[in-house]
């Protein structure tokens, strides 16, 4: 890596127009400022998903909820009241009225192709990476709730109070708005998300992980052979997370 | 810019009032800046502004400029224990209280060392790591 202290605003021009000029001489197209880009990052390639299967999830078991909880360090200060508490990740029961028929499955953002959530956004902060994640950047999220009223899947927290004591790789804090990350950090680093491991540690391994753009992987294999469902598929979003079985 | 003269002047009258008005800044561990201490006061903060976006918003996680690695080397630890910024002996408070700073970086990061991180990729034979997850996947189908 080049020293950090030559990477002074004049070097950045510098390299930027070094790029227009290769633009114009060659006729391609570089990525990056001194074409300096590499794979690094979020893969533009992948689409990170999630296939939760209804059927195998257990209604009394919220090992998913906890994980997230303990890997994210939200739902540890709060006051018991859940209609301000923040919750990434939640545990919904449906009944059907006619049958009786119960399923439980977790709920979290859905991490969709169109999110709402970006869309109404004044500032930016709701963004999508690359690789399909929805993300809140806090630095310059202003706490306005856009995103939490156009969310259709109530996927999304707002911190009513101060934090401390967050935990390194999820940084959290008061007036801002937050929701599941995919677990950005650890996918990032190769490993998969803390509610996916839960669920597996439990031997219920009702949640299935994968990259929904490789045709080869289970997850999209699964969504090729068996039906699933998008919530609220109505609304047009394609949603990286699916139901099976609900 | 008034900020900065102020600073010099106090720099340059620092031998005069030996030490006890300027901030006793906490002796760190680990190698000095490759950069010097002289630019590392002016830009850190630059630096690791540049540096959040490209790991939030590209997943770019092999960075230059973190909080977390400022806290490997100058973390302050008091009773064998880090102190986080409510204490005035963080290191980070150091100057900003005397610079009458304000940073608002710890409303959200935590203020003490990392214990819990992964900074490097996960191995296919760690359980957790995605190639492991993807072979015990398969293998059930089969």
């Amino acid at each position: 890596m080049t020293n950090r202290a030559e990477l002074t605003r004049r070097d950045i021009l510098k390299s930027g127009a070094a790029v227009a000029s290769l633009t114009l001489a060659l006729g391609v197209t570089l990525m990056a400022f001194g074409g300096a880009a590499d794979a690094k990052g979020a893969d533009a390639g992948k689409r990170w998903g999630l296939l939760i299967d209804a059927g195998k999830c257990d209604a009394d078991c919220s090992d998913c909820v906890t994980a997230c909880s303990t890997e994210n360090g939200w739902g540890h200060g709060d006051h018991g009241s859940p209609e301000t508490d923040p919750a990434w990740i939640r545990k919904v029961t449906l009944k059907e009225q006619s049958t009786g028929r119960t399923v439980s499955a977790p709920i979290m953002c859905q991490h969709c192709e169109a999110p709402p959530c970006v869309d109404v956004c004044p500032t930016g902060a709701s963004m999508q990476r690359p690789d399909g994640i929805v993300l809140v950047d806090k630095h310059i999220c202003i706490g306005c709730r856009y995103c939490m009223m156009a969310c259709p899947f109530k996927a999304r927290s707002f911190v009513h109070e101060p934090v401390t004591d967050q935990k390194v790789n999820a940084p959290r804090g008061n007036g801002t708005v937050e929701s599941c990350t995919l677990c950005v950090h650890r996918v990032d680093k190769g490993r998969i998300p803390a509610c996916v491991e839960a669920c597996e540690q439990a031997g219920h391994s009702a949640i299935l992980f994968g990259d929904l753009n490789d045709p080869d992987s289970p997850i999209s294999k699964a969504l090729e052979q068996y039906p699933s469902i998008a919530l609220r598929d109505d609304l047009g979003l394609n949603p990286a997370v699916r139901y099976q079985n609900m | 810019m008034i900020l900065r003269i102020a600073l010099l002047l106090a720099c340059l009258a620092a031998p005069v009032w030996a030490g006890d008005l300027m901030p006793t800044i906490p002796a760190a561990t680990g190698d000095p800046h490759p950069e010097g201490n002289d630019y590392m006061r002016r830009n850190h903060m630059e630096m690791m502004k540049h540096d959040r976006d490209l790991t939030l918003r590209q997943g770019d996680r092999d960075i230059g400029a973190s909080l977390g690695q400022c806290f490997d080397c100058n973390a302050v630890e008091v009773a064998g224990e880090p102190v986080g910024y409510d204490n005035e002996q963080h290191f980070c408070r150091t100057c900003h209280d005397y610079a009458a700073v304000k940073v608002d970086c710890f409303m959200c990061h935590t203020s003490k060392p990392a214990t819990d991180i992964h900074r490097t990729m996960a191995t296919a034979d760690e359980p957790n790591s995605i190639a492991a997850y993807l072979t015990r996947v398969e293998g059930a189908e089969q």
